[in-house]
């Protein structure tokens, strides 16, 4: 696998990317004041006197924001600041009622931290990769314009004004879509593992600035531009490629990459411009003087650090190390909060059922939950009922295999009857006959009768014609009616045909 | 019978705890007080119904036999930056005008639960902005006081400068005033009364329309040291709603007063000697010596070696705050919308700002948008900091060697409205002498000395340590013992 790169007329060109990652901190209350932050509510049904920035109101940080944004920076390993600020970022806008947004510009909360990317060659990453992150600061969000409901004026919802977001700035360390896409996963994974962040991006709670510039390989960075507000992984990816060749193309014409702010258009997969340096604001940042610095203490930060959950990169580490799993399979597990959840549900509760241990059991359950078990709830689709799938009812299927009291169709097909009626799967296997003759005695008379109907094959056999060992198998399964464990099958054969 | 609007906090009272009179009386006397004070332009609005409902609430608990709070039956004046529930609050200015809130500041709620009650809303500088009452947009607010020989009308100073006039003409027994760099203390030394600005953080900010935020800070202002301190003792104390608010307990300053300063130093900063003070300025801070050595107390000299940078850093900091601060006032939520024909949002803007705000409140929006632009903002607001912390400095070595600073409240006694309106530094330098406690966020009290040759009042200022309201009060009491200021403007109204 080589690197992306982009083939332009006068050679090959590197990208440069580095992502700014507004992240909606999971909170009952918004930064500064206690009104609530659920999403869809009533436009204004969730303002306090603050949020409307009324004559004399002030802001209170949230306890709860400053911990959720401590609580990723130490997943991100990073320097948590025991000392930072808030400052005014000022400008006027219909939906921002103070005239100015509370960020953190010259004393972030969370110094420089790091995110390792996974080597995945089915998404072009030929190896593991560490990108830096710059910075995590906090701040408020805006309120949200609404154009659509009057012919000639504009409506201002400030239910998301002052709901705290955490910015997590990266390096521009990333050289390929690929990359960005894998970092904005791995980024929504460890929000979701830590629980700072539901990771929603099409509610808006993630949302990335994408910054991006070329260059020929060896050169030093060029102009970038920062494309605002994207809000899918994929669309990312689209910007990114797009931009990409935008730049190599107006450089190849012999022209200069602006430095601008643009905006990404999904129908089309574009960016276009927004607005040049020349419209920049000046911001006049200043330390807010309604607010104290923050000084973290002690106590306070460990609690944040006893209170992380184990994290991606470990647990697919244990999954590997600890119960054996493939590292493809370990990955895909640990990529999202709900898969391991369930994952690890299972397995203890398969390791209960079969009094083995949690290594023994491990493949097992994971190639269950990675690929047998979707597969039929995708096989029955709207038939199967998820309610039934519960944690005790799949360990009991896999206790059964275990056992080899089933085989892996059996299993299969009792799943299929417990999604569909709620049926136990024992009582499935009883009542349906879905369980495997593993009684020697009953074999052995059917491996007998197929041995003396056969005795051209076996002569066959026994002068060295070993492929016709699966025709006795078959032989003997379809005698069976396919419910003899293969297994003993196999081992009375053997023995018989010497 | 007395006069009952000739009393004030303290006998008002202890005297309707006693029975010698109802608050409902005394509602009324100064209810009708205001009424017939309209010329000074005090008041932007009046509240006389609030002022008695107070009162019979507490005659009725008084009549149940219930305990009384702190304020129990006094009336007072609510300056116009403090918000009230249900009652118009403009900050004096146009912008927001109409204005009526659905919350009550902090401050307010605190008077009301202790007991006092509304006279009206108070006049002042347009966004506590000015040191002579005449920026704001319902006119120049009148002093009682008169220059002998003269029948000029006079500032009261500001920006609390409708606290000061309607407490020196016995129209309110006392007012609430904020201080961001002398608003309380140069308008109770123009017009012979007291006024506190306690340390920055005791009194809540939370409804009170912000200026400078690092620098406002409520205080009371009365015509006597008891009367401060049991006023700032019910208007103090922590509030979770202001993230710059104290944690700290709130001493009975009443309880504790006391006037004996033996064991005590009294600090006189050298650097106070101004060109361009009056001698009548000088000699009374010579007297206000005298006093404090005869109060027991030892006087020492102490530097302040950056109080001549005070001044200009001041003049940074808080219109920058105030730049910010001012943001939120444009037409979108409440108060004045300007919205010419067919115009989109930045137009709206600019004609409702335009029409909305005062010239002095355009002026320091202008200078502290100024001051913090890019590629300024190290020459200026880095730079006035950094003088901050070195006045801070100042302060906490000076306090090594004393208990208490003794200065001049201002350089000059009050002067005819419109005299001063040519040049604004010559303004700013009114508060040359209150500016620097204000930027240290120390607390500091004015009281009247003595009358000037032409019969106008001049205060003297005590700056304490960080926390010591009661050593400030303690020296102020002292020299109100000695200076036995009696002197109250002739009713010309």
């Amino acid at each position: 696998m080589t690197s992306y790169r982009i083939q332009g007329a006068t050679g090959e060109w590197e990208v440069v990317i580095g992502l700014e990652v507004h992240a909606q901190v999971t909170s009952n209350a918004k930064l500064f004041s206690g009104a609530a932050t659920a999403f869809g509510a009533e436009p204004n049904a969730q303002v306090s006197l603050v949020d409307a920035a009324m004559p004399g109101m002030l802001p209170v940080p949230n306890r709860e924001c400053i911990r959720q944004a401590v609580r990723t920076g130490m997943a991100i390993e990073a320097e948590i600041n025991r000392w930072s600020r808030f400052d005014r970022k000022n400008y006027f806008y219909a939906d921002l009622p103070q005239g100015y947004q509370i960020s953190q510009l010259y004393h972030p909360l969370v110094g420089e931290g790091s995110l390792l990317v996974e080597a995945d060659e089915k998404a072009g990453i030929a190896q593991d990769k560490v990108i830096g992150i710059e910075r995590i600061h906090v701040e408020q969000d805006a309120g949200k314009l609404m154009h659509d409901q009057h012919p000639t004026m504009s409506y201002v919802d400030l239910n998301r004004s002052g709901v705290a977001l955490m910015e997590i700035v990266s390096k521009p360390d990333m050289r390929s879509p690929a990359e960005a896409g894998a970092y904005l996963r791995k980024l929504r994974a460890i929000l979701r593992y830590v629980g700072s962040c539901d990771g929603n991006m099409e509610e808006g709670s993630m949302r990335a600035d994408v910054n991006v510039s070329v260059r020929k390989v060896g050169e030093p960075f060029g102009t970038r531009t920062e494309t605002k507000n994207v809000n899918s992984v994929r669309f990312v990816m689209q910007a990114i490629e797009h931009e990409a060749m935008r730049q190599v193309d107006v450089l190849e014409a012999g022209g200069t990459v602006v430095q601008e702010t643009r905006l990404f258009d999904p129908g089309t997969g574009t960016t276009r411009t927004m607005r040049s340096k020349e419209d920049a604001h000046d911001y006049r940042y200043f330390p807010d003087p309604d607010l104290l610095p923050l000084v973290l203490e002690d106590d306070f930060l460990a609690e944040c650090r006893a209170s992380l959950p184990e994290l991606p990169d470990a647990k697919r580490k244990r999954y590997v190390e600890v119960l054996g799993l493939t590292p493809y399979n370990a990955r895909e597990l640990t990529a999202e909060v709900e898969t391991f959840a369930r994952f690890e549900t299972l397995l203890a509760e398969t390791a209960k059922v079969t009094g083995k241990g949690d290594a023994d059991v491990a493949t097992q359950v994971a190639n269950w939950s990675l690929s047998v078990a979707p597969g039929v709830v995708k096989a029955l689709g709207d038939e199967a009922d998820l309610a039934n799938a519960t944690a005790a009812a799949q360990a009991s299927i896999l206790a059964m295999a275990d056992k080899g009291e089933i085989s892996g169709g059996q299993a299969k097909e009792i799943f299929e009857i417990v999604l569909k009626s709620g049926r136990a799967p024992d009582e499935i296997a009883e009542a349906e006959g879905l369980k495997q003759v593993s009684d020697t005695g009953a074999i052995e008379a059917a491996v007998d009768t197929i041995i003396a109907a056969n005795a051209d094959k076996v002569e066959q056999y026994r002068a060295g014609k070993e492929a016709l060992f699966g025709f006795f198998v078959g032989q003997v399964m379809k005698a069976m009616q396919g419910k003899a464990n293969p297994g003993v099958v196999n081992q009375l054969l053997k023995g018989k045909l010497g | 019978m007395t006069d009952l609007t000739s009393l004030g906090v303290k006998d008002i009272r202890d005297g309707v705890a006693k029975g010698d009179f109802t608050a409902r009386e005394v509602a009324e006397a100064f209810n009708t007080a205001v009424a017939e004070a309209a010329a000074l332009n005090a008041f932007i609005v009046t509240t006389p119904d609030h002022a008695l409902a107070a009162a019979d609430k507490v005659d009725a608990a008084r009549a149940a036999g219930e305990t009384l709070g702190a304020m129990a039956g006094v009336p007072i004046g609510m300056k116009d930056l403090f918000a009230t529930n249900g009652v118009q609050t403009t900050a004096a200015s146009h912008i927001l005008e109409g204005f009526t809130p659905r919350y009550e500041s902090t401050v307010s709620q605190k008077l009301w639960d202790a007991g006092a009650g509304m006279l009206g809303k108070l006049n002042l500088d347009q966004f506590a902005m000015g040191s002579s009452n005449e920026t704001s947009y319902f006119g120049n607010v009148t002093s009682p006081w008169k220059k002998a020989g003269s029948n000029a009308a006079m500032s009261p100073g500001g920006s609390s400068g409708g606290s000061s006039a309607a407490v020196a003409a016995r129209i309110a027994p006392a007012a609430t005033g904020t201080d961001t760099g002398g608003s309380i203390r140069q308008p109770a030394a123009f017009t012979g009364i007291c006024g506190i600005k306690p340390t920055y953080g005791r009194c809540s900010r939370w409804g009170v329309v912000a200026f400078a935020s690092s620098l406002d800070q409520a205080g009371p202002m009365a015509r006597s040291v008891e009367d401060c301190a049991i006023m700032l003792g019910a208007m103090a104390g922590f509030d979770p709603k202001d993230a710059t608010s104290l944690q700290m307990d709130v001493p009975d300053w009443e309880a504790a007063l006391n006037s004996d300063l033996r064991g005590k130093k009294v600090g006189i900063p050298r650097e106070y000697r101004m060109e361009g003070t009056d001698q009548a300025i000088l000699d009374s801070w010579e007297q206000g010596k005298a006093w404090l050595k005869d109060a027991g107390a030892e006087i020492v000299d102490v530097a302040l070696p950056h109080t001549k940078y005070a001044l200009p850093a001041y003049y940074i900091v808080a219109p920058a705050e105030a730049s910010s601060n001012l943001a939120r006032y444009d037409g979108v939520r409440y108060g004045l919308r300007d919205l010419p024909d067919g115009v989109g949002l930045q137009d709206m803007y600019a004609a409702t700002r335009a029409a909305g705000f005062g010239d002095e409140v355009k002026r320091r929006i202008l200078i502290g948008t100024y001051v913090l632009s890019a590629g300024f903002y190290d020459a200026y607001y880095t730079q006035a900091q950094k003088i901050r912390a070195l006045v801070a400095r100042d302060f906490e070595r000076a306090f090594q060697e004393c208990d208490v600073i003794l200065a001049p409240t201002t350089p000059t006694a009050s002067f005819p409205l419109g005299s001063m309106n040519e040049d604004p530094l010559t303004m700013y330098l009114n508060d040359v002498f209150a500016v620097p406690a204000s930027l240290a966020g120390l607390p500091a009290m004015s009281v009247p000395a003595t009358l000037n040759a032409d019969g106008l009042p001049l205060g003297l200022q005590l700056v304490g340590r960080p926390f010591d309201e009661q050593g400030v009060l303690n020296a102020g009491l002292a020299i109100q013992q000695r200076a036995g200021f009696t002197a109250k403007p002739e009713k010309w109204w």
